[in-house]
């Protein structure tokens, strides 16, 4: 923990100076990951630490360890809340620390290494984190009750103070600090019954935006290392191509620049400042060997997977027969795709690299810190204890910091020079070089007897980003992502089958965006469910209410949307609402989107409405706030998100032609938070996948056009189309 | 050398008449809270005052600045007007990654400064040029109205 607040001119006395990097402190939480230290975190001298995510010191002062990352989605204080309320520590006394790269002590129990994703923070840390907080608690406890010989059951705590009452005795949780250190661990500490939380279900304000309102909030991208220069690089704009050969006359002769570092798969230039470093870049000649993809459209890789998905899959999910309960009914057929997507995090891919001999220390902001920590060291050379990691507060993750490339090569560029970097992409490499999310088909047959679905068999079709990254997810030719809120669709259906067949686009990487495999599943769901309700004659709520009784939970987030959002009322001419549903990360969400079409085709929003039952919210305002923000999300790739691909190169390169919602085209947007007492849910990633569905059911609502690829295609929604 | 106004300090710096303030800020001036989005005036990520106007710095050539006053997000706390949109932000707490806030903040501020009571046409104009990835536009249109009360 640092004291030091550091202000501007500070900073810039330090570049000036070369001294040191400082630290930055914000409202009692380091922004910036400096100088852990070296005995391992969960054992420091001096402290009371029971375990790896809290220490109190002689002064009371606790700190909380984060095993998980601050991205946005509000952790830094979720987790905290967590942790406190079972301390009963003073919440307004708790200073943050980003975990050191360690699995062991601070792998996300799901996945088993240090990963922030999938929305599982909090579903993964609820219990360890109260048991960590209870026995740190019960600890204190017994220290003062020994020293006051009573018995701890007499003791009460709260606010980081055991009070004896019967006798007027108080001790703080500093003063008991070394007497706890000295205890054995209970192994079985009592946790707080609901009821009793004084934090958990509270709106608190958040521990990590205060710095985020005046410019003193340190992201990897404002790293500033003594003697550092500062990079920018080109990848080969054709996927798989290599460098041919580079002219660097003229960028040689821009001021400022230092060095132009070739590689085998890139280009970068070295500056003083990164207009230096750009300027250079723009000024080369680069000769790119492009390699075999020069040909590569995306209507190539559509036809592949068009292709695959009429194979038969691996079966990820069987109920019933399927196959005969096709043949009961009236038998409809469905077929959805979803195209590449960008991250686009606001905060572009960066890292900063010091090296030294033996050793290899790293400014990032990761979702994956054991990965990069790895990375690093196997670019470097170096052993993996030999790699320091300052991870940050991220601008923007959305799975795109799940990946470990720009580490990678920032370290191959830093081997280069004799001076620390900090490589900072341009947007156009970071929109071009992304790791898409992947393009999917599905393929649904369902059959319809008396307005009740009787089969439904399914088949997801498209990348396994989980053999990459993450192969236990990958088992008998099923990924267990892709079929993530597919094989555990909500619907009462007699007769269900779900298949995946696994296929590779040609040369475009993919990896995991914000919504992750529900993304493509509840959309392709729920538009079905939509097109099927109008088979079956009956209004959408209705129809998916009738189909609901096993999932309760669902169901009344689906009645609350209904009511809230004005089900049903008149509308104006092609304006119309759409709903979807899903129960995806453990939380149950209905939503309703109305939108309107104009004679164009365009499409404007009008209203957004969401019911969450995400279990105990432990900080319910968070929960709206992501809500509210992954609908953004997720209706900014409906409406516009697209990446493709013509002579086996990105033809999106930034803002402009990869748009993103603005202000001006958000409506209102309202989520009801249902209160429950089961175990929390995840948040995250929910409104990206809710928003597209109910977006695609409000215009086949207002217009009867039945779209069934994103983004929306306004030229299928004019009136007088060509 | 050229000389800057900036959050009420002279400086002077060492820059090329066409690198964009921006680069200048960030990288010789150490004042980080001005962040590099896009760097085509797409985002508004770099968002500053130039004589109390929202200008995007990573366009803007340092050597055509003169002595015209340049306000960050460092310095917009100084003034009344974004002291309370700063306090509106938290209040209502706008904020998730952050990342586009320091921009947003300030065409929030300039906004304010300009028209003390925006309706949400007024705010959609000027806010429209500013991206946030994490989608806190609703709460920035509720935190402008908050700031406007409060004046």
């Amino acid at each position: 923990m640092h004291e030091t607040i550091m202000t501007s001119p500070s900073r810039r006395s330090l570049l000036k100076a070369g001294l040191a990097g400082g630290f930055v402190l914000a409202f009692h939480m380091p922004l910036r990951a400096e100088n852990e230290p070296n005995q391992p975190p969960n054992n420091p001298a001096g402290q009371f630490a029971p375990n790896a995510f809290i220490r109190i010191d002689h002064a009371g002062k606790t700190t909380f360890v984060m095993p998980q990352v601050e991205m946005g989605q509000g952790v830094y204080t979720a987790l905290p809340m967590i942790l406190a309320d079972e301390l009963d520590a003073d919440f307004s006394q708790v200073a943050l620390e980003h975990a050191p790269p360690n699995d062991k002590l601070y792998g996300n129990p799901i996945f088993g290494i240090q990963a922030t994703g999938n929305s599982n923070s909090i579903r993964a840390f609820w219990k360890p984190l109260r048991i960590a907080g209870a026995t740190a608690r019960a600890m204190l406890v017994q220290a003062a009750a020994s020293q006051w010989q009573v018995d701890p059951a007499s003791c009460t705590a709260a606010n980081g103070i055991v009070t004896h009452a019967a006798t007027g005795r108080t001790a703080s949780y500093g003063d008991l600090a070394d007497a706890a250190a000295g205890l054995p661990a209970p192994t079985d500490p009592p946790l707080k019954d609901p009821k009793d939380f004084t934090l958990i279900g509270k709106p608190l304000k958040r521990l990590d935006t205060p710095n985020k309102t005046d410019g003193k909030v340190i992201y990897a991208i404002d790293t500033i290392v003594p003697d550092m220069k500062i990079a920018t690089l080109a990848q080969s704009p054709v996927f798989g191509g290599k460098v041919a050969h580079v002219d660097d006359s003229a960028a040689k002769t821009v001021p400022g620049v230092r060095k132009v570092v070739v590689l085998d798969d890139l280009v970068a230039v070295v500056g003083d400042h990164m207009y230096a470093a750009k300027k250079g870049l723009d000024a080369l000649v680069i000769t790119w060997d492009n390699g075999p993809n020069t040909q590569l459209t995306s209507n190539d890789i559509w036809n592949d997977l068009r292709a695959a998905s009429r194979k038969d899959g691996a079966i990820a999910k069987s109920v019933g027969d399927v196959d005969k309960g096709l043949t009961q009914g009236d038998r409809y057929d469905g077929e959805y795709e979803l195209p590449f997507l960008a991250h686009a995090t606001m905060e572009p891919m960066n890292c900063t690299v010091r090296l030294t001999p033996g050793a290899c220390e790293i400014w990032t902001g990761t979702q994956v810190m054991t990965r990069v920590q790895a990375t690093a060291a196997k670019a470097a050379g170096v052993p993996i204890d030999k790699v320091t990691v300052h991870n940050h507060l991220l601008g923007g993750g959305f799975g795109r910091r799940l990946e470990a490339d720009m580490v990678d090569s920032a370290v191959r560029i830093a081997k280069e020079i004799d001076a620390p970097v900090k490589v900072i992409w341009t947007r156009e490499e970071d929109i071009q070089h992304d790791i898409y999310r992947p393009v999917y088909r599905d393929t649904i047959s369902a059959s319809l007897q008396n307005g009740k679905i009787v089969a439904w068999k399914y088949k997801v079709s498209g990348s396994s980003v989980m053999a990459r990254w993450f192969p236990p997810g990958f088992q008998n030719g099923v990924d267990i992502d892709a079929v993530d809120s597919a094989v555990d669709m909500p619907y009462d259906i007699p007769n269900r089958q779900v298949a995946y067949v696994r296929a590779e686009p040609a040369a475009v990487p993919t990896g995991f965006w914000r919504g992750v495999g529900p993304n493509n599943n509840v959309f392709a769901t729920e538009c079905f469910m939509d097109e099927l309700a109008r088979k079956a004659n009956m209004d959408p709520v209705e129809f998916r209410r009738t189909m609901l009784g096993n999932n309760p939970r669902l169901k009344a987030a689906l009645d609350l949307v209904a009511e809230k959002s004005g089900w049903g009322q008149p509308l104006p001419p092609r304006a119309g609402r759409g709903v979807s549903v899903q129960p995806s990360f453990a939380s149950f969400i209905a939503t309703v989107v109305e939108a309107e079409v104009d004679s164009n085709g365009e499409v404007h929003l009008r209203r957004v409405t969401s019911a969450v039952d995400t279990g105990i919210a432990v900080n319910p305002d968070t929960i709206m706030a992501q809500l509210e923000g992954g609908l953004i999300f997720g209706l900014t790739a409906a409406l516009w998100g697209e990446v493709t691909i013509d002579k086996g190169r990105v033809l999106q390169s930034n803002f402009n032609d990869y748009r993103m919602l603005r202000i001006d085209e958000v409506p209102n947007i309202e989520v009801h938070v249902i209160k429950s007492s089961e175990d929390p849910g995840g948040i995250g990633e929910t409104g990206a996948t809710a928003g597209p569905p109910a977006l695609r059911n409000a215009i086949y609502a207002a217009t009867g056009v039945t779209l069934r690829r994103l983004p929306i295609d306004r030229a299928a929604l004019a009136v007088n189309r060509a | 050398m050229t000389k800057l106004n900036i959050n009420g300090e002279s400086h002077e710096v060492e820059a090329p008449n066409d690198m964009p303030l921006l680069w200048v800020l960030r990288d010789l001036l150490g004042l980080t809270g001005t962040k590099f989005g896009c760097g085509i005036a797409q985002c508004g990520a770099c968002t500053v005052h130039i004589d109390g106007k929202p200008v995007r710095s990573c366009l803007l050539a340092v050597g055509s600045i003169d002595n015209r006053a340049i306000t960050t997000i460092e310095g917009i706390g100084a003034t009344e007007t974004g002291a309370k949109v700063q306090k509106a932000w938290l209040d209502l707490e706008v904020i998730q990654c952050g990342y586009c806030q320091s921009g947003q903040i300030m065409s929030a501020a300039a906004l304010l400064a300009a028209n003390s009571n925006p309706d949400d046409a007024d705010i959609d104009a000027a806010m429209a040029g500013n991206i946030c990835r994490c989608g806190t536009y609703v709460r920035i249109r509720a935190a402008i109205k908050r700031a406007a009360a409060e004046a």
